[in-house]
């Protein structure tokens, strides 16, 4: 008896004619993109009457394949493009899918910015705690000590923690999950989509094919997910957690969620 | 039709200042770009551009539009592709040393043929005299295959006019235009003459008629370009920097990566000659020519009067852009007289294309100097005298 073949409900949002997608076996990304269309599902958002972006690398690869209007592929500068188009079209959602490297490496300065103007956008930074595009090369979030591709006696640079310098910088809407936790990345992305200013979605993602090989010594996705548990703690598990304990190691939760002024641009009513 | 009046521009009474003005070469610019529709402007500071992010952030606000002074020239650039991909008409300006920054975002603009002005304010390295050092770099500053638009004024009247048909050829040609400049004629203040806005023509970007099922966004005629399509009503454009065919798209095949730039570069290469302008004078008896482009263009013009008063019969070549090279009037001009002389403000550069085109036909001989100022007529005089003895 010939079963009847179920199509997912989110396959409606996908550009068809770009699968298979690029994403290596075990990668994060497909999970954040069906996340994602969870988010905009829930919300009943049409992709199409929004803009994607993606700058280079493998979560810049993402929006690729939603049906939708998109820029890709200059490393670092999606805050750049998002500033001119809001100042047009502000009417217009506009939501980033970054790396790691993308957003707080080469696009570390757009970004701090748009993060003190509160840039009326939504940003899904994945962090896969390395350039993995390009091979496995150490990034500004390679926890310390792990070999890289160019570390390969170990990383002497400490990282950063995205998270709080989006919150120094001026976000007013904050959260940091990993992609163990679906429930929480859908339900973050829908606030996200939601808010009115600046928003950084971070999660944290495996990425087996360069971190995993690399740093962990494992290409096994569920061993580096495992590993990426092992080093984050709840918000409000830290709470009751020792300096030592919570070192080398991030929160996850939401750590700011406030409305403030949008940037407008010029405006002669100040 | 897309080819409109300044008159039917939104706030086109804010917009055209019809009028004679004494008036800041870098204000000029700026006049320009607001009668031409401009509605955005980022720009980062640099010396000597400063003057037209200040006017700009006071006069497009007054129209409609939006100022935003960028983090960096990176940001200004990205944030002009945005805006002109969202459907606005938009510039920066910026300085020799800044325009280097800006070759990413232009690459970008290049490639998915997004419509942007650029004033590069064009300066000695390091400091901030007069210079024309960087006619190559306006040419061949990015990566990758593409073919540049550079206009250049050689007055005060020029900076508004030259302006207003940057904007006009960034949004037939949906290319990159640059409008060089450089600190004598962008920090002087002169007459200007603004028409009525009925006079001015401008040329808005053309739009699909397609249906969001049959639009081929990068779909266009043999050397032509693309229609545009709104973000976000269901058209679901792809701007890619990477190869894309027609349908857009990030996927690599050698036909449609040797198409696309046959294309790119051929919309300007193949209607060089409607895009270029020339301007003569004294050539209709002209024995030697003095061919030359921007600020040069005066002092050349007095110095072949004076030699003329002195029975040399010098004429001079005005180029009003410089990219595409107008090789058609320069070919020409090559086979009529006995010797050109190519003036220009830096260590000799465009003579090389100048000597390319005339192919032998008569000799180029290189007028140059780099000393952050301009070619004084007496200075033109001396090297006519020596060179046609």
């Amino acid at each position: 008896m010939a079963e009847e073949l179920k199509i997912n409900p989110l396959r409606k949002y996908l550009r068809e004619d770009k699968l298979p997608h690029f994403f290596c076996a075990g990668c994060g990304c497909g999970q954040v993109l069906n996340y994602y269309l969870q988010a905009l599902d829930e919300l009943k958002m049409d992709p199409e009457q929004m803009l994607h972006m993606g700058g280079v690398g493998c979560t810049a690869r993402i929006p690729i394949y939603i049906k939708t209007d998109m820029f890709h592929g200059v490393h670092g500068r999606t805050l750049a493009w998002a500033t001119g188009v809001k100042m047009v079209r502000p009417d217009l959602p506009v939501v980033i899918f970054a790396g790691d490297g993308d957003l707080s490496s080469i696009g570390g300065n757009h970004w701090i910015h748009a993060c003190r103007r509160n840039l009326d956008v939504t940003v899904v930074m994945v962090n896969n705690m390395n350039f993995a595009m390009t091979g496995g090369q150490v990034a500004p979030t390679t926890p310390e000590e792990s070999k890289t591709m160019t570390t390969p006696y170990g990383s002497s640079e400490p990282r950063f923690d995205v998270c709080s310098l989006a919150v120094a910088a001026g976000a007013t809407h904050v959260e940091r999950w990993t992609t163990a936790h679906p429930v929480q990345c859908k339900k973050a992305m829908e606030r996200a989509l939601q808010h009115k200013g600046f928003s950084l979605i971070e999660i944290v993602s495996q990425c087996p094919t360069h971190y995993g090989r690399y740093a962990l010594k494992t290409g096994d996705p569920v061993k580096t997910m495992e590993y990426i548990q092992s080093v984050t703690y709840l918000k409000e598990q830290g709470e009751k957690m020792t300096v030592q304990e919570k070192e080398g190691k991030l929160a996850l939760g939401q750590f700011v969620c406030e409305d403030k002024p949008i940037y407008i641009g010029s405006n002669m009513e100040l | 039709m897309s080819i409109i009046r300044a008159n039917q521009l939104d706030a086109w009474e804010k917009r055209v200042d019809t009028g004679v003005h004494f008036m800041l070469g870098n204000y000029a610019l700026v006049e320009g770009a607001i009668s031409a529709g401009c509605n955005f402007f980022a720009g980062y500071p640099i010396t000597p551009a400063n003057e037209i992010s200040e006017r700009m952030s006071q006069r497009l606000p007054q129209v409609g539009g939006k100022f935003v002074q960028g983090e960096d020239e990176l940001c200004s650039i990205f944030a002009l592709a945005g805006a002109s991909l969202a459907g606005a008409k938009v510039m920066t300006a910026t300085a020799s040393a800044g325009y280097n920054y800006m070759q990413e975002g232009l690459g970008y603009c290049y490639t998915i043929e997004a419509p942007v002005v650029v004033a590069d304010v064009m300066r000695t390295r390091g400091d901030n005299f007069a210079s024309y050092a960087d006619v190559y770099q306006l040419r061949y500053g990015c990566s990758g295959d593409y073919e540049a638009i550079v206009v250049c004024p050689s007055s005060v009247q020029e900076l508004y006019d030259y302006t207003i048909w940057a904007f006009n050829l960034a949004e037939k040609y949906r290319n990159p235009v640059i409008v060089m400049s450089e600190a004598t004629i962008s920090l002087m203040r002169e007459r200007l003459e603004i028409p009525s806005a009925d006079k001015i023509e401008i040329f808005n970007r053309k739009y699909t008629t397609a249906k969001p099922s049959e639009y081929l966004p990068f779909g266009a005629p043999e050397n032509g370009c693309p229609d545009f399509a709104p973000l976000g009503k269901g058209y679901n454009t792809i701007y890619s920097l990477n190869p894309h065919n027609e349908k857009g798209g990030i996927d690599w095949d050698p036909d449609d990566f040797e198409r696309l730039y046959k294309r790119v570069c051929g919309k300007i290469r193949e209607n060089a000659d409607e895009i270029c302008r020339t301007e003569q004078y004294m050539m209709d008896d002209a024995d030697y020519v003095i061919v030359t482009y921007g600020s040069e263009v005066r002092p050349s013009i007095d110095a072949a009067k004076l030699a003329r008063e002195e029975g040399i019969k010098v004429g001079v070549v005005k180029l009003c852009n410089i990219w595409p090279v107008p090789e058609t009037a320069i070919r020409e001009v090559a086979g009529n007289v006995g010797k050109i002389f190519a003036v220009e403000m830096n260590i000799g550069r465009y003579c090389n294309e100048i000597a390319r085109v005339a192919a032998g036909k008569c000799p180029v001989v290189p007028v140059t100097k780099n000393r952050g100022q301009i070619h004084t007529s007496a200075e033109l005089l001396r090297v006519i005298r020596e060179e046609t003895k």
